[in-house]
């Protein structure tokens, strides 16, 4: 159903937009035409629809990653300030090193998120420390990031003041869109995603381990430690590569695992290609969603997936899904 | 709760508990009407000790030490005495256009914008019992900033601006009392709210509303797109009379409220079953204290654009500076209103003649202070 879902959307992202191209114009593309409407497919639509696929899949992965490592309904990339990280990082990238093309902040992008993510995870891990029962609390968690996430802005608004292009290039990319990739950029990011979707396939028996508490799965013999760092690295590698493509897009590492989770159970080996698969289709679902609202122009991807997903928060938060204390 | 036992102000016990009139600290008010000494003590946010008084006074000082040095400080230094020179209308012709028409109004601007910022977070902390919970974090001033940008972009005017002066700190106050009322209606539940289910939608909230701004902000032509930056950054650059009357009335106009609301302020800090048990309508008082946290920060908010930590840093300030258990609401204005000040002294200064708007100042000051209270509330189990 999911892999039915993801093709639905990959036929509405390439199909529709300013303008909409039938069916059988894509197949033409497909079989190597390059006239008129195909041209423009296989130009346009493909290497975006490509894009979207790697970066929903990296988002939804890594949202469900760190919602186990953390323990927290609530664990997203973009909540927890990794984006915001990578958005100060980008800032700092165009303002005091002037650089202008997305392959070249990509890896400040990288960086940020990094950074951002290691901060957020010591934190974390000090709240672990402390509250012996089992992981910050939700709020506690959600809070932290959320202070993050303003201080990092105050400073990347600081650096964008000082220099109105800086501010014409950094807002389009914090905005969090798929318009205006190429293909190029996909093929660079995908070994970063392979990478960690390879270290996640790897340490996913451990991971389910850890789901039954730490003093469990150490009498299991998984290394606790070892594990949460690997399962922190591939986050940061896949958040860092979705966020260096695609701009800040939150909420989709939110909803995802909670959409897939009732489907598939607890059982990481099922839920992470679940929640890769139903990322995908979400980001894909709302880039083209974006482009029929505001036709011919475009709602970016990154603001449907807000609209989208902090309904979805509140629902949870409304259905009591997330309670004060962790489960 | 906190363990500062020595400090726990009188409210603890039992409102009109018998025999209470002669407890130590209970001032002459208390024995006035010794029936109502619990909160009555309390009523006036512990007024009567003589350490809030004396913090207060202090702090107080150091506001207006603020605001005097506001003024004679700056590319034309004017000393203080040629300050007061210049407000009795004796002065220099310089020195009185200087201090009346430009730094004036700046910092008085700046000291109710601060006072506003200062009184809001105490009132959301406290209702929320979560010193992490400031309107600067939850979705107000999300909100504000959203409303603010599209008074901004669409209604095409500059931010500071006098002749705009109508349309953004109303497309802030709107977008601020919005949000609120967004998240305050998302939170209820079974008839009731709680602080923390406030503060995850807020968080939701200001999530959405951030992506709306950015795609606002993409959408605007360049000119008007850095216009509205600098005012989502928050400074007090050219603000003239006419900002610092509108904060000013609208203090006016809720700090009264505030004051009377003062009883169930103190008692929702213990919680909601001892609140009510107590006999306080827990949950209007909430809105009551909600509407009126988010007000004074919308209309701060309207008056200087979205400064982040000082409502988010000033009560816990003042709590410590005060040594009481409970925040202290005026002297949280206070503090609000001397950092405001300071920061914005610090942002003409250290960069001279170059000025940086004071949203980056607080940023960079707030930011170690809020990354010592996350790892201390972390450690001892609270701020959830």
């Amino acid at each position: 159903m999911l892999f039915a879902a993801v093709a639905l959307a990959c036929l509405a992202s390439v199909l529709l937009g300013a303008k909409n191209v039938p069916p059988g114009e894509a197949l033409r593309a497909l079989t190597g035409d390059r006239s008129g409407d195909a041209l423009l497919v296989a130009e346009l639509r493909f290497p975006r629809t490509l894009l979207g696929l790697l970066v929903g899949i990296a988002l939804g992965v890594a949202g469900t990653l760190a919602q186990e490592l953390t323990r927290n309904p609530l664990g997203d990339p973009g909540l927890l300030g990794v984006s915001a990280g990578a958005a100060l990082s980008v800032a700092t990238s165009i303002g005091v090193f002037g650089l202008t093309s997305p392959y070249q902040y990509v890896w400040f992008a990288f960086i940020g998120a990094a950074l951002a993510g290691a901060l957020v995870y010591a934190i974390g891990g000090a709240a672990r420390a402390s509250a012996r029962s089992g992981g910050a609390s939700p709020v506690k968690l959600a809070l932290a990031g959320a202070a993050i996430t303003a201080l990092l802005m105050s400073l990347t608004h600081a650096l964008v003041l000082l220099d109105v292009r800086t501010l014409d290039q950094y807002r389009f990319w914090a905005v969090g869109s798929l318009a205006g990739r190429d293909g190029a950029l996909a093929l660079q990011l995908a070994p970063f995603v392979l990478a960690a979707l390879l270290l996640t396939a790897i340490i996913v028996p451990r991971m389910n381990a850890l789901a039954l508490g730490d003093d469990l799965a150490g009498s299991l013999g998984v290394r606790v430690g070892v594990t949460r760092l690997l399962g922190a690295v591939a986050v940061v590698l896949l958040t860092g590569a979705a966020v260096a493509a695609a701009g800040p897009v939150t909420f989709v590492g939110l909803v995802v695992p909670h959409l897939v989770r009732p489907f598939t159970g607890p059982d990481l080996r099922w839920l992470l290609p679940g929640a890769g698969l139903a990322g995908a289709a979400l980001l894909l679902g709302a880039d083209a969603l974006g482009r029929l609202l505001d036709h011919p122009g475009e709602v970016p991807a990154g603001v449907v997936t807000a609209m989208i997903g902090a309904p979805f928060l509140i629902m949870l938060v409304k259905r009591g899904r997330i309670r004060e204390q962790t489960r | 709760m906190s363990v500062r036992l020595p400090d726990q102000p009188i409210t603890s016990r039992p409102a009109g508990a018998p025999g209470a009139p002669g407890t130590p600290p209970a001032s002459r008010r208390a024995v006035r009407r010794p029936g109502r000494v619990g909160w009555e003590v309390a009523g006036l946010g512990g007024i009567a000790r003589p350490r809030v008084l004396g913090v207060l006074a202090v702090v107080l000082a150091f506001a207006v030490a603020g605001l005097v040095a506001s003024v004679s400080i700056g590319e034309f230094p004017i000393p203080a005495g040629d300050v007061f020179r210049a407000l009795t209308g004796t002065g220099g012709a310089d020195a009185t256009l200087i201090v009346r028409e430009l730094r004036l109004p700046r910092a008085l601007t700046g000291l109710l914008v601060g006072f506003a910022f200062g009184l809001a977070g105490a009132l959301m902390q406290a209702v929320t019992r979560n010193p992490l919970a400031s309107p600067d974090l939850i979705g107000i001033s999300a909100g504000a900033s959203t409303g603010g940008v599209a008074a901004i972009l669409i209604g095409g005017v500059t931010a500071a601006g006098a002749g705009s002066y109508a349309s953004v700190p109303l497309g802030a106050l709107v977008g601020a009392l919005v949000a609120a009322g967004v998240i305050y209606t998302m939170a209820f539940r079974d008839g009731t709210i709680t602080g923390f289910r406030f503060v995850l939608v807020g968080i939701g909230v200001q999530g959405a509303l951030g992506a709306l701004t950015s795609w606002l902000l993409a959408r605007a032509d360049i000119n008007e797109a850095s216009r509205a930056m600098v005012w989502l950054t928050g400074s007090l650059n050219g603000r003239g009379f006419e900002h610092a009357r509108w904060a000013g009335l609208a203090l006016l106009v809720t700090l009264p409220v505030v004051l009377a609301l003062i009883r169930p302020y103190q008692l929702l800090q213990y919680g909601d079953d001892t609140a009510r048990a107590l006999g306080l309508p827990v949950d209007r008082a909430r809105v009551a204290l909600l509407l009126a946290s988010v007000v004074l920060a919308g209309v701060a908010t309207a008056a200087a654009g979205p400064i982040g930590f000082v409502a988010l840093a000033a009560p816990q300030i003042a709590r410590r500076l005060t040594g009481t258990a409970n925040l202290p609401l005026l002297t949280s204005g206070c503090v609000g209103a001397a950092l405001m000040l300071g920061a914005d002294l610090a942002a003409r200064l250290v960069l001279a003649p170059l000025e940086l708007p004071v949203g980056v100042v607080t940023g960079a000051v707030g930011a170690p202070y809020l990354m010592w209270l996350l790892t201390r509330a972390n450690r001892i189990g609270r701020a959830g």
